[in-house]
């Protein structure tokens, strides 16, 4: 789950613990996110700062870079509620019921992590262009899924889809059946349990879910390179944006660019992870 | 309303859960169906309350003939082992709940919450969360749930099985009364034989997918029907012996058994509890047994003895009352006479007698 670092109260460290090496493995930890993540992160608003604050704006918020921003957070967006509801159904039938293969298709869930994400968006683009294996049965019927829009969203929905049934899975799982029993002696239909019982229970474990896929998708560049006709305006990312940028040799550009679209994915997360802890909350205090 | 279950049938697999098994529960009362695990109870209640599907035979409501009917359209109040309790809802909402999905009106729906709570004496504990009850509040909700739809019968799964001595004894006479006020047909499934003897009017005793003995609490404690209710039922010694000649004779008692008085000899197994059993320092005529006192334990309101007889290689439980074990002054090592005031002897495929 994405949690900023929390460090406890002094007079709770102090404290004796049974089990030892808090000390040494928080020390670990912290130097690992340093090493990992912050320096990084430092580096990149070091660069950044080399722009005065006319040239960040010329290079980050144009008309260009704003559609690109738009198209970026809309398609991980509509990706991040497709892949809710499609994971939360894929880890509902691989929970619930039991058929020829599971194991496999089960296996077959992870596929998108192990996959080059520029495979994924190479075989899409040649399975939905208009000769392709699909794209000769859609592109007649107006469903144009390469270099569209659409071929973005799809390309991420896949790439994101691990993550909503990892999280869901295990949660599915360790509900009791007596739940559901017990809702149904009390008159209710199985969509009402559903609704009323199983969904609230779930809800913590989607918006975590939904969280970590939109930040995947927001980052992800690969696929989308080969499936988008990336145009100015239209089917470009911020990411494509930034490589751009880079090849020109436009490093601070490409610095600043990187910066929006970091703090704007910041602030969603921070929101999403507030929705969430209340959503926990709300779920009876972590019982 | 009355529960009738004819000829029900279940298997698991290979597992005969249930063989033929027709039940009666009448009106208002309070049954228990007692067994060991694995013995088909817990999988009775469950086709009773339709949440478990019987292969053969039918369940019967009154006169209505449930066998195919939904749990959602039964009407049945069932109360799970481990609460099953909405976690995320507050308790109000989770006993609103079966109001709730009948789109109950609001005023309503908070009438009858405050009125149930006060009826399982949970008032203000209203807007707390299930996580911040304790496991005895949360049955008490979980019954006050099950209450809400106004139920025709209340079926309650090992309601106490999950909680610690003192609360479970509370409860289950706080059971009996709540059932005194509300005269609901219930059954709850426990394998705990005080908690059935103490709480319903009549126990139904359960092995390997049948009913082995049903009756009252006391017909059913007083005349067990066959060696396992006598051994179910609670500490037993158990003597192995022959009839013959209007003679029951176990090692080196001897008692007068007239139900058998054939001269072909018969094996046969005779069981003593505890409280029946007597102790002597003196030896008197045959039917007493000669044994060394092997541990004595006088704390609670009977003391415990036990005593171990060399000859036949049988160490047997004996509760004498205080005064009686005061008056004797037993201590470890003494060889003292045992009796038998009261012996139940089963011969195989033979029904009871009792002497």
């Amino acid at each position: 789950m994405l949690r900023g670092i929390c460090l406890e109260s002094p007079s709770v460290m102090s404290t004796q613990r049974i089990l030892p090496g808090f000390r040494l493995s928080l020390s670990f930890a912290i130097s690992y996110l340093c090493l990992l993540v912050l320096i990084p992160l430092v580096a990149l608003f070091g660069k950044a700062s080399t722009l005065t604050a006319q040239q960040f704006l010329a290079a980050a918020w144009t008309e260009r870079t704003r559609a690109a921003y738009f198209v970026t957070f809309s398609s991980s967006a509509i990706a991040a509620i497709a892949d809710t509801v499609l994971g939360l159904l894929l880890a509902w039938v691989l929970v619930r019921y039991d058929f020829p293969f599971k194991r496999l298709f089960d296996s077959l869930v992870d596929l998108p992590f192990a996959l080059p994400t520029a495979v994924a968006g190479l075989v899409y683009s040649s399975l939905y262009v208009p000769k392709g294996w699909m794209g000769q049965f859609l592109v007649p019927w107006g469903i144009k899924l390469a270099y569209s829009q659409s071929a973005i969203v799809l390309v991420l929905t896949f790439i994101g889809l691990p993550f909503v049934v990892r999280t869901v899975q295990p949660v599915l799982e360790s509900m009791d059946a007596d739940i559901e029993e017990a809702a149904a002696c009390l008159g209710a239909s199985r969509w009402q349990t559903f609704r009323r019982v199983l969904l609230p229970a779930l809800y913590p474990a989607l918006i975590t879910g939904f969280a970590l896929t939109f930040a995947r998708a927001i980052g992800e560049y690969g696929s989308v390179v080969f499936v988008s006709s990336n145009t100015p305006m239209k089917t470009e990312i911020a990411p494509v944006l930034i490589v751009q940028k880079l090849e020109e040799f436009q490093y601070a550009e490409a610095t600043a660019i990187a910066i929006v679209l970091l703090l704007a994915s910041f602030m969603m997360l921070i929101v999403i992870n507030t929705l969430e802890r209340r959503t926990e909350a709300a779920n009876s205090s972590a019982n | 309303m009355s529960i009738v279950v004819k000829n029900l049938s279940k298997q698991f697999g290979s597992f005969k859960a249930l063989d033929d098994v027709s039940l009666e529960a009448q009106s208002g009362s309070l049954l228990a169906l007692l067994g060991p695990s694995g013995s088909g109870k817990t999988t009775l209640l469950r086709i009773i309350a339709g949440l478990e599907s019987a292969d053969r035979g039918s369940v019967l409501y009154e006169a209505e003939d449930v066998t195919h009917q939904s749990p959602k359209d039964r009407q049945v109040g069932f109360v799970f082992q481990h609460y099953a309790l909405f976690r995320h809802m507050s308790v109000f909402e989770n006993v609103a709940f079966g109001m709730r999905v009948r789109n109950r009106p609001g005023a309503e729906i908070k009438q009858r919450v405050q009125e149930l709570l006060h009826l399982v004496r949970l008032e203000g504990l209203a807007q707390r969360y299930p996580s911040q009850l304790s496991g005895g509040q949360r049955q008490r909700v979980a019954l006050a749930r099950a209450l809400a739809v106004q139920p025709r019968i209340l079926l309650l799964d090992e309601p106490f099985g999950a909680l610690d001595a003192k609360v479970r004894q509370e409860l289950r006479q706080w059971l009996r009364q709540l059932h005194d006020e509300i005269h609901l047909t219930t059954i709850f499934v426990t394998h705990d034989q005080e908690e059935a003897f103490e709480v319903a009017d009549r126990v139904v005793v359960m092995r390997g997918g049948h009913i082995e003995q049903s009756g009252s609490p006391q017909e059913v404690f007083d005349h067990p029907a066959t060696p396992f209710v006598m051994d179910f039922l609670g500490n037993v010694n158990v003597f192995h012996g022959r009839v013959e000649n209007g003679m029951a004779m176990l090692g080196a008692l001897n008692i007068a058994y007239p139900e058998y008085p054939h001269a072909e000899s018969r094996d046969a197994t005779a069981y003593v509890r505890p409280h029946e059993l007597d102790i002597e320092r003196f030896p008197f005529g045959t039917s007493s047994l000669e044994v060394r006192v092997t541990q004595v334990n006088p704390a609670g309101s009977v003391a415990k003895i036990r005593v171990f007889s060399e000859q036949f290689g049988l160490a047997l439980n004996v509760d004498l009352n205080l005064e009686r074990y005061i008056e004797l002054q037993l201590k470890p090592g003494d060889q003292v006479y045992v009796s038998a005031r009261r012996v139940r002897v089963f011969m195989p495929n033979a029904p009871e007698y009792s002497i």
